[in-house]
């Protein structure tokens, strides 16, 4: 199965509304949002079947029973997370800042410490008509990047006959984007022409270049500023990165979007320069070697 | 006061909302934490006077102590660490940093260096403080990055604390110490659904809230009925304008060139601070 990956950098660049578009002209039948802090892929594309829900379960978190815990605070002296606090003589940790190491657990002389499961968000799968892995992170919970894995692992097992898998990815460079990239044949990065997107262009590309990824790069909005767009194509020509196409900003393409449309359905100027990105993204996806 | 910004959707105008009101308040510490992605210094282009290195603790291992017990293995519950040919091997991308390896190890054998992970630097424009955290590529975790930030940036006046976006620990870190938030609402499906998502997480936190719609074409009624019912005041509206969007892309700090859009930030920070949040 090829894996592409669309990714930004900079957040609201249309990383969803093109990974949207390209699951229709692909007729992919194999997709997954690893956006678990703001997913938003399943807003328009049609989740038909029944889905399939399981809970994530992230680090465990430190709990102390009460009636043990003689409040003598060897716990909070060694917690390097400034997880726990004494709250009337006992100990009680703060469930948002505790990492699970267990530090905790181990010098408690009483035993009142235990770790236990945590749910920390849920993953949901559709097998019909496509097979579509998404998920939600719980508020405020780390370890977003095991998360996105297991989304990942979602998508595979149930797609295996499937020969391509389009994969909606977060914003930024840091653990779920890392652990988005891993296993993908090639990131499509849909950049923003302006100072920030052109900033934020060269660190996600730099990620990417760390851990080996094939990365070929889009330009959204081009005419927002034509001579960022030119900046980036240059950047592209000197790295160098394959630069697939500019997409107009088209009033039409946020219209259809509230209304829950993929751009693919929408006949407008957007959508046709998406067509011409897609088609020379999906030739690099057929070079990129297994 | 501290004001953290954030929208759960990117590109919102987290960025453009912390930079215009610290602008317009004058005396002011401006904190990015959006350290994946800092790009309010591309706005102030301060001028630089401190960069200072952020680092986490890694083991380290005194081979010539270590007896092979795997204690520190067997502990480590981030798979941090192995044993391998006989010797102790550490995963430092995965690390915590809990010091567990250090509180078991029985020979003493493992000690703790500092690994470098990101920057915070320190500038400033006129009045207003700039401190912005910046994440090294290819580094996992932010929130030792962001912790930093926060500190730097101190006590003050008025803290304006620019957040990433989701609504992961990174969020949560970054908004946790803050008097009330900002939630920057994009009129738009995509930017209401996360809209929702930070709004729980202010809940949450139990910090006021107040909302500022970003590039407010038409109104969108969901999100329009979501604020009213939930009681969410709507602070400001910014209606989308290209020349705007034109300011913006070449990084420059709108409410300096645009006096009507000045005076909207100064309603906006006014009505913060006689607590309008709720």
């Amino acid at each position: 199965m090829k894996k592409l990956l669309i990714l930004s950098g900079k957040g609201g660049t249309g990383k969803t509304t093109t990974a949207a578009a390209f699951i229709r002209f692909a007729d992919a039948h194999a997709y997954a949002d690893c956006d678990v802090d703001a997913p938003n892929l399943h807003l328009v594309t049609a989740a038909g079947g029944p889905a399939e829900c399981f809970d994530y379960l992230g680090s465990q978190k430190a709990v102390v029973d009460p009636g043990k815990c003689l409040g003598c605070g060897s716990c909070m002296e060694v917690c390097r997370f400034g997880a726990v606090r004494k709250v009337e003589g006992i100990c009680k940790i703060d469930e948002f800042s505790c990492e699970g190491c267990g530090v905790c657990e181990a010098v408690c002389p009483t035993g009142a410490v235990s770790l236990q499961d945590d749910v920390a968000g849920e993953v949901t799968l559709y097998r019909f008509p496509s097979v579509f892995a998404t998920a939600e992170l719980k508020m405020g919970r780390g370890n977003s990047g095991k998360l996105v894995s297991e989304v990942k692992l979602a998508l595979t097992n149930a797609a295996r006959s499937e020969h391509l898998a389009i994969i909606d990815g977060s914003p930024g460079i840091g653990c779920p984007v890392i652990a988005s990239m891993s296993g993908v044949d090639l990131v499509l990065i849909v950049a923003e022409p302006s100072l920030s997107g052109i900033n934020d262009l060269k660190r996600i590309l730099k990620t990417a270049e760390i851990f080996q990824t094939k990365a070929a790069v889009c330009v959204n909005k081009y005419d927002a500023s034509l001579e960022s767009t030119e900046q980036i194509e240059r950047f592209c020509a000197d790295h160098p990165v394959p630069f697939v196409g500019r997409i107009p900003y088209d009033r039409q393409a946020s219209l259809a979007i509230n209304a829950g449309k993929s751009l693919a359905d929408v006949d407008c100027p957007a959508s046709h320069a998406l067509r011409e990105v897609f088609a020379r993204t999906m030739k690099l996806l057929e070079t990129s070697a297994e | 006061m501290k004001i953290a910004v954030l929208s759960g959707k990117g590109g919102a105008g987290k960025t453009f909302v912390s930079v215009n009101l610290s602008a317009v308040a004058q005396n002011a510490v401006y904190v990015d934490c959006d350290v994946e992605e800092p790009n309010g210094r591309l706005y102030w282009k301060p001028a630089m006077e401190k960069e200072t290195p952020v680092s986490v603790l890694i083991p380290e291992f005194d081979v010539q102590r270590c007896s092979g017990c795997r204690k520190c293995v067997d502990f480590c519950r981030f798979h941090a660490l192995a044993f391998v040919r006989e010797k102790p091997m550490v995963f430092s991308e995965v690390c915590h940093s809990c010091g567990g390896c250090v509180m078991v190890c029985p020979e003493n054998a493992v000690l703790e260096k500092a690994r470098p992970v990101g920057m915070v630097e320190e500038g400033a424009r006129g009045g207003v403080r700039v401190v912005t955290g910046v994440l090294n590529p290819g580094e996992v975790s932010a929130v030792p990055v962001i912790k930093a930030a926060l500190r730097t940036g101190g006590e003050s006046d008025l803290t304006v604390i620019d957040c990433p976006p989701g609504s992961g620990c990174p969020v949560m870190e970054s908004v946790i110490g803050a008097d009330c938030c900002l939630l920057v609402a994009e009129p738009t499906a995509f930017g209401f659904h996360n809209f929702k998502m930070v709004h729980r997480l202010a809940l949450l936190l139990g910090k006021p809230c107040g909302v500022v719609i970003n590039k407010a074409d038409a109104p969108y009624a969901p999100l329009e009925e979501y604020c009213e019912k939930q009681g969410l005041p709507i602070l400001l509206r910014i209606p989308y304008s290209e020349r705007l969007a034109a300011l913006g892309a070449a990084g420059e700090i709108a409410s300096e060139q645009d006096p009507d859009l000045a005076e909207s930030f100064r309603g906006l920070l006014a009505a913060v601070r006689k607590g309008a949040v709720s």
